[in-house]
């Protein structure tokens, strides 16, 4: 579904790659989880593969789609729920979900319809006309998480899609892309939270210094590992203990 | 299509929900329009109806400066009061107590008469009508200097059109000593005219606009479509702002992962940035044409020029959106955006002639503003407005606008393509 080939990006003054020669492939279907501490290169690799970064050098395809040839295509394959909730705090949820559904040409009443049972399934019905400035972290991150999939994607980017929200806003975030997965989504996320992965992704890869140290099924990376119980084990095993502070 | 009026929408959505941003936006230029409009009439009436406080200081005592404080009282500018002390006079000028202090000098009359006799005796010895009697030698006089003494805080206009209508009542005085003179050699008869003194020519101030019923232009018929139109060009900074909200809320970001052109988006914001502009415009009209009688100001004359205002304020609004477009577009923060846009807006006003009229320019800068949009805005409204001109001769002009939007859009389009190429 996704095939990465030795892709790169450096920013323009930075001394560093921040994803160096980087090559992967996902399988349809997969729930993939690109982990790694900050500063990894894991939102840099997300924004390349979301048209929103030109990578330094490498290619890669989504579906067999590149964005120089089927740039339309592409962006009506791939759905985005960026890290930060992007949306207008003074419109409405259905306001919100309403225009940028639009901008993927879906037809108004269909779209409509969409919203209200997304809405309804992340328990947000009743706040479908209350202003997003109004709303919680959590419901932010849940309306945020209805636009990036109302024109339907194959291929679905989260970038820490539970950050910053409480436990039950998490468990109908993540139910909600379980549900999503079990209809044909390939969804690729990257989490601080290591346990959620480990339950959550059928596929994780580490990420560090903008290259994979390792990948696999969480329980079989955790089993590779020695001394590992569990995937942070893994993870601070592959990674290192020091802070990865950086400006 | 449907993503188009689905942006425009949006906009709409998002300007509505702004109330403070909107009545800023419909309240402000108002208030411009209406502060300038009663300044610029009000001096106007300063200068008609209330008199100007001036002292003078009469050193002459004498028959010319009787005839000039005479002038200067029935002129109905001035309101004269008279001194004795140069000094102290000037300290009343500096402390800007008086606007103005004349200083008329010592032997004024007896002087001037001295001068014009002994020319005229000379003139009239030439053509042998008078016996010459005057000294072989010439008379040593110096040259009179009338002292004007301005308030520092005058403005040029105001000191060179006092300084003109001084130097024509002197001139006038000069002239007539000059003719007393000749009656006094050529007659003893006092009561004998042989000259007509009063002025031969004289001035009539036309206003050619092709209709003899038409109006002289008045302050209101000036000041609404230069602000107006200044107005209009504002909306730049709520547009460009409204861009860099969007680029700091990440929802730029997420609509760069969608399907939809740049174009589209820019088209909605400059649906509802126009749709904004002619509606200021419209308010500014309504303020001319209702609130002015009220204010005492003159009323805005719009009969049968209202469709080609709005053809003007049509071209003169994309201009507006296609610059607050391009500057949203490469601005990153509101810090950039909001400063560089109230500057720019003013220097394109200034250059435009919205204050100074071009003609009094500086050469390079009358051909700097014939590249300001403001200037082909402004010429646009006043051949409306004050030539009363038809659609055919407002193309050029509105043809300038329309292709400054296109430029500026195209600009911001390329820029950002080539920005987010991937």
């Amino acid at each position: 579904m996704i095939i990465i080939n030795k892709l790169s990006k450096k920013y323009k003054g930075a001394e560093d790659f921040s994803v160096s020669e980087l090559d992967l492939n996902i399988d349809e279907g997969e729930i993939f989880g690109l982990l790694g501490p900050n500063g990894a290169g894991k939102t840099t690799l997300i924004s390349m593969l979301s048209s929103l970064l030109k990578p330094t050098s490498g290619t890669f395809s989504i579906d067999g789609l590149t964005y120089h040839k089927n740039k339309t295509q592409l962006k009506q394959s791939i759905g985005i729920v960026p890290q930060e909730y992007a949306l207008y705090p003074t419109l409405t949820a259905m306001e919100n979900l309403m225009y940028f559904g639009s901008m993927y040409g879906i037809p108004k009443v269909d779209l409509k319809k969409d919203i209200l049972d997304h809405l309804e399934t992340l328990g947000l019905l009743q706040f479908a006309n209350k202003k997003i400035k109004t709303f919680s972290g959590g419901m932010k991150r849940r309306i945020n998480l209805i636009a990036g999939i109302l024109h339907q994607p194959k291929v679905l980017f989260l970038d820490e899609p539970t950050v910053g929200v409480d436990v039950q806003s998490r468990n109908v975030i993540i139910d909600h892309l379980k549900n999503l997965n079990q209809k044909g989504v390939t969804i690729i996320y990257t989490s601080h939270h290591l346990n959620e992965a480990e339950e959550f992704c059928s596929q994780v890869a580490i990420i560090d210094h903008g290259k994979i140290v390792c990948k696999g099924k969480p329980k079989q990376l955790i089993a590779d590992q020695k001394n590992a119980t569990h995937l942070e084990d893994v993870f601070l095993a592959q990674t290192g203990k020091a802070l990865r502070d950086y400006a | 299509m449907h993503k188009l009026l689905a942006s425009a929408y949006k906009e709409f959505l998002l300007l509505t929900r702004d109330i403070g941003g909107l009545a800023v936006l419909f309240i402000m230029p108002l208030l411009l329009v209406i502060t300038i409009t009663l300044i610029q009439d009000n001096s106007f009436k300063t200068i008609k109806q209330n008199k100007i406080p001036i002292i003078v200081v009469d050193n002459d005592q004498g028959e010319v400066s009787q005839n000039i404080l005479e002038n200067l009282k029935t002129s109905d500018l001035f309101e004269l009061s008279e001194q004795t002390n140069e000094k102290l006079v000037e300290e009343l000028v500096q402390n800007g107590e008086y606007q103005l202090a004349i200083v008329i000098p010592e032997n004024l009359s007896k002087d001037l008469n001295a001068k014009v006799s002994e020319n005229v005796d000379g003139i009239l010895a030439k053509f042998g009508v008078e016996k010459e009697t005057f000294p072989s030698k010439k008379l040593e006089l110096i040259a009179k200097e009338v002292k004007l003494y301005f308030d520092p805080a005058t403005q040029f206009s105001f000191r060179n059109s006092i300084k003109s209508g001084i130097a024509q009542m002197v001139s006038k005085i000069e002239t007539q000593s000059i003719y007393a003179a000749f009656q006094e050699q050529i007659t003893d008869d006092p009561n004998e005219k042989i000259f007509e003194t009063d002025s031969f020519i004289s001035f009539k101030e036309i206003i050619p606009n092709g209709d003899s019923e038409a109006l002289i232009p008045n302050s209101s018929q000036h000041n609404i479509p230069a602000w107006s139109l200044f107005a209009i060009f504002f909306i730049i900074l709520p547009l460009s702002i409204n861009m860099v909200n969007e680029k700091n809320q990440g929802t730029f970001i997420r609509l760069r992962t969608h399907p939809v052109s740049y174009a589209t988006v820019l088209g909605g914001k400059t649906m509802v940035f126009l749709a904004v502009a002619l509606t200021q415009f419209a308010f500014m009209l309504l303020v001319g044409i209702y609130l002015f009688p009220v204010l005492g100001l003159p009323t805005l004359d719009v009969s049968g020029r209202l469709p080609l205002l709005f053809v003007v304020a049509f071209f003169a609004g994309l201009a507006a959106v296609g610059l607050g477009l391009l500057l949203g577009t490469i601005a990153k923060s509101q810090e950039q955006s909001a400063p560089f846009g109230a500057t720019f807006v003013v220097i394109l006003a200034a250059i435009g002639g919205v204050w100074v009229p071009v003609f009094a320019m500086p050469k390079f800068m009358q051909t700097l503003s014939k590249l300001s949009p403001m200037n082909w805005g402004l010429e646009a409204f006043y051949d409306v407005f004050l030539r009363n001109v038809g659609l055919s001769e407002l193309i050029p002009e509105i043809t300038l606008l329309f292709l400054f939007f296109v430029a500026t859009t195209v600009i911001a389009i390329v820029y950002h393509n080539r920005k987010n190429a991937v």
